[in-house]
């Protein structure tokens, strides 16, 4: 039977000779993560119903990432029990401030997930790992107590869509653009329930770094997860950092697709999302004036070494504007200290951006940098939703670095052409 | 199935309604369900915890429970005393954590647009019937797909599990 990369990897790690959309199976799970918002719920079940030990106590992964370095009495008491818990079932991989960065970035940098994995994640934007070519998507805190208990999962085979992403992308467009664009075209809820499965010989110029952020953003349309087929560019990221060995996964030719897209480069300007919704896009040359208070360059879909190059590439020698506020996130100590060492926080601190230590923090409006009532934020991270970075008359624009650098910059949304 | 019979007042809102809005992140520095309760649908309806009365019933329109995958929001959800929630769809994530943490949710493509703020509803458990006691009307809901059922059945994910695994809860739990 012929079955696309998802089909094949829930196939196998099902012990199936083949799956269908629609079928119901139950799955071994390589990697079971959650953070610590989420770790809290499933460790009270894990307890609740009297389990004694995880599955592989190095295939449980906790990150203490959202309201860490802990903001406050509450979240420290949080990280306090995920901590304890570590220690008593002897996990090896809980990330603690020091070690912790923002998770989805964090694993693949520590080689912690790799191709054909299915990781199940009590984070949605788990799906970030489908750029190596593995089966990840994100569940509640309760779904990851089983996981954790059980070394399994049961999934519901998804129908996957196809997207052919076609010719050379434009300057300074990225995997943020790419994945904006698209999600402005099928909607919020363009991809629910399914998997979304990129092809086509954009993906050849597209670096590993772009593919994590598109396949990141899976979940703003919905979809169960995103997914590329391993190429010689993740041959290369992974190799020498995955822990485990690699098994690479493709779609048969002739699989089947509930649906087929084309994307074209030429059609991908500079994206931003405009309030309230990731859908409500439009390319850089429609925004109009749109001032800016705060922009905020960081989080697991634009916190990664290249994001920050980029931003210092625009920024080399600016200020940002009088008036704005701009926070830059390295998503990992290890992207951190290659800023650092690379001169970035000269080039950021002279242009007096703020440089913080890596955190989810304002991405989710937990801290380090929550809005106030009627303030406007252009941002790299993922959602744009009423309330998300603070008060609820706030508004946030979605983008990724180049523009956010810019508006930084010009203190109103804009091109780095506008800047340069 | 249980027999059970569902009751309370409607309060209407629109499509895409995620979970940022049903439990906004500032309040989840704890997964007390008694206080994420007091802010459940804030950033939809800052009045929703002051005129939500137990029984009442949640209706929405599509995607509903869209981003995030805290549990938090359906246990909010829950904690206020709501009894159900029927929508056109849910998200994904949202659709899985209700079953596991049991908050009763119905899928109903004509319901959504029919129901009106403040009507009275009734959703029996058993068949998915929907009945407006305010404005005399029927819909259906679709029937909870039969794996759910069997989960539900069992008592839910963690009984499942604990059953597999033969497991005990600790005294007192």
């Amino acid at each position: 039977m012929k079955m696309t990369i998802t089909e094949r990897i829930l196939a196998d790690h099902a012990g199936l000779e083949s799956v269908k959309p629609g079928q119901l199976v139950n799955c071994k799970v390589d990697i079971a993560l959650a953070n610590d918002i989420t770790a809290p719920i499933s460790i009270k079940e894990f307890r609740r119903i009297g389990a004694k030990k995880v599955f592989d106590k190095e295939r449980v992964v906790f990150v203490a990432d959202h309201f860490a370095p802990n903001k406050d009495i509450e979240s420290a008491m949080q990280v306090k029990m995920v901590r304890d818990f570590s220690a008593e079932f002897g996990i090896t991989n809980f990330y603690d401030a020091g070690t912790m960065g923002v998770e989805h970035t964090l694993l693949p940098e520590k080689g912690l997930v790799g191709p054909g994995d299915l990781v199940i994640g009590a984070d949605s934007h788990t799906c970030t790992y489908g750029a190596l070519g593995a089966f990840a998507s994100g569940v509640g805190s309760t779904d990851l107590a089983a996981a954790m208990i059980t070394g399994e999962a049961w999934y519901r085979v998804p129908e996957t869509m196809l997207f052919n992403l076609k010719g050379k992308p434009r300057k300074w467009v990225g995997g943020k653009d790419v994945i904006l664009y698209i999600i402005g075209k099928i909607g919020v809820d363009g991809a629910l329930y399914k998997a979304m499965e990129y092809t086509g010989d954009m993906i050849g110029h597209l670096t590993q770094d772009d593919r994590f952020t598109i396949c990141n953003m899976a979940i703003e349309a919905g979809a169960k997860n995103g997914i590329f087929t391993a190429d010689a560019v993740t041959k290369e990221y992974v190799n020498g950092r995955f822990k485990r060995e690699a098994k690479y996964y493709a779609s048969d030719p002739g699989a089947n697709y509930s649906e087929k897209f084309d994307i074209n480069a030429d059609d991908i300007e500079l994206m931003v999302a405009f309030p309230h919704l990731p859908s409500n896009t439009r390319g850089i040359s429609k925004v109009g004036e749109v001032k800016i208070d705060q922009v905020v360059i960081g989080s697991c879909t634009n916190g990664r070494y290249s994001d920050l190059k980029v931003t210092a590439e625009i920024l080399r020698g600016k200020k940002v504007a009088k008036g704005v506020r701009l926070i830059v996130i390295p998503a990992t100590p290890l992207i951190y200290k290659q800023a650092m060492n690379a001169g970035l926080f000269d080039v950021f601190m002279d242009a007096n951006a703020v440089v913080s230590t890596p955190t989810c923090g304002p991405c989710l409006g937990g801290h380090m940098g929550i809005l106030a009532e009627g303030e406007k934020a252009l941002s790299t991270t993922n959602r744009n939703f009423v309330g998300r970075m603070g008060h609820r008359k706030s508004e946030i624009y979605l983008a990724g670095p180049a523009v956010a650098a810019a508006t930084a910059i010009a203190g109103k949304i804009c091109s780095p052409e506008d800047v340069l | 199935m249980s027999d059970k019979i569902l009751r309370g007042k409607a309060h209407i809102f629109g499509d895409n309604i995620d979970t940022d809005a049903i439990i906004p992140a500032r309040y989840m520095v704890t997964s007390d369900p008694a206080e994420l309760a007091k802010h459940v649908m804030e950033d939809a309806d800052p009045d929703f915890a002051k005129n939500a009365k137990k029984g009442d019933v949640i209706v929405a329109k599509k995607n509903f429970g869209c981003g995030s995958s805290r549990e938090h929001a359906p246990v909010a959800i829950k904690a206020a005393g709501i009894s159900c929630v029927i929508a056109k769809s849910y998200a994904r994530i949202f659709y899985r954590n209700c079953f596991n943490m049991g908050l009763a949710i119905f899928e109903s493509a004509d319901a959504p647009d029919k129901i009106r703020p403040g009507d009275e509803i009734t959703v029996d458990m058993n068949t998915g019937e929907i009945t407006n006691v305010t404005k005399n009307e029927k819909y259906m809901a679709a029937p909870i797909p039969p794996f759910m059922q069997q989960l539900i059945e069992a008592g839910g994910l963690m009984a499942s599990v604990q059953k597999k695994m033969g497991l005990v809860s600790p005294s007192g739990k």
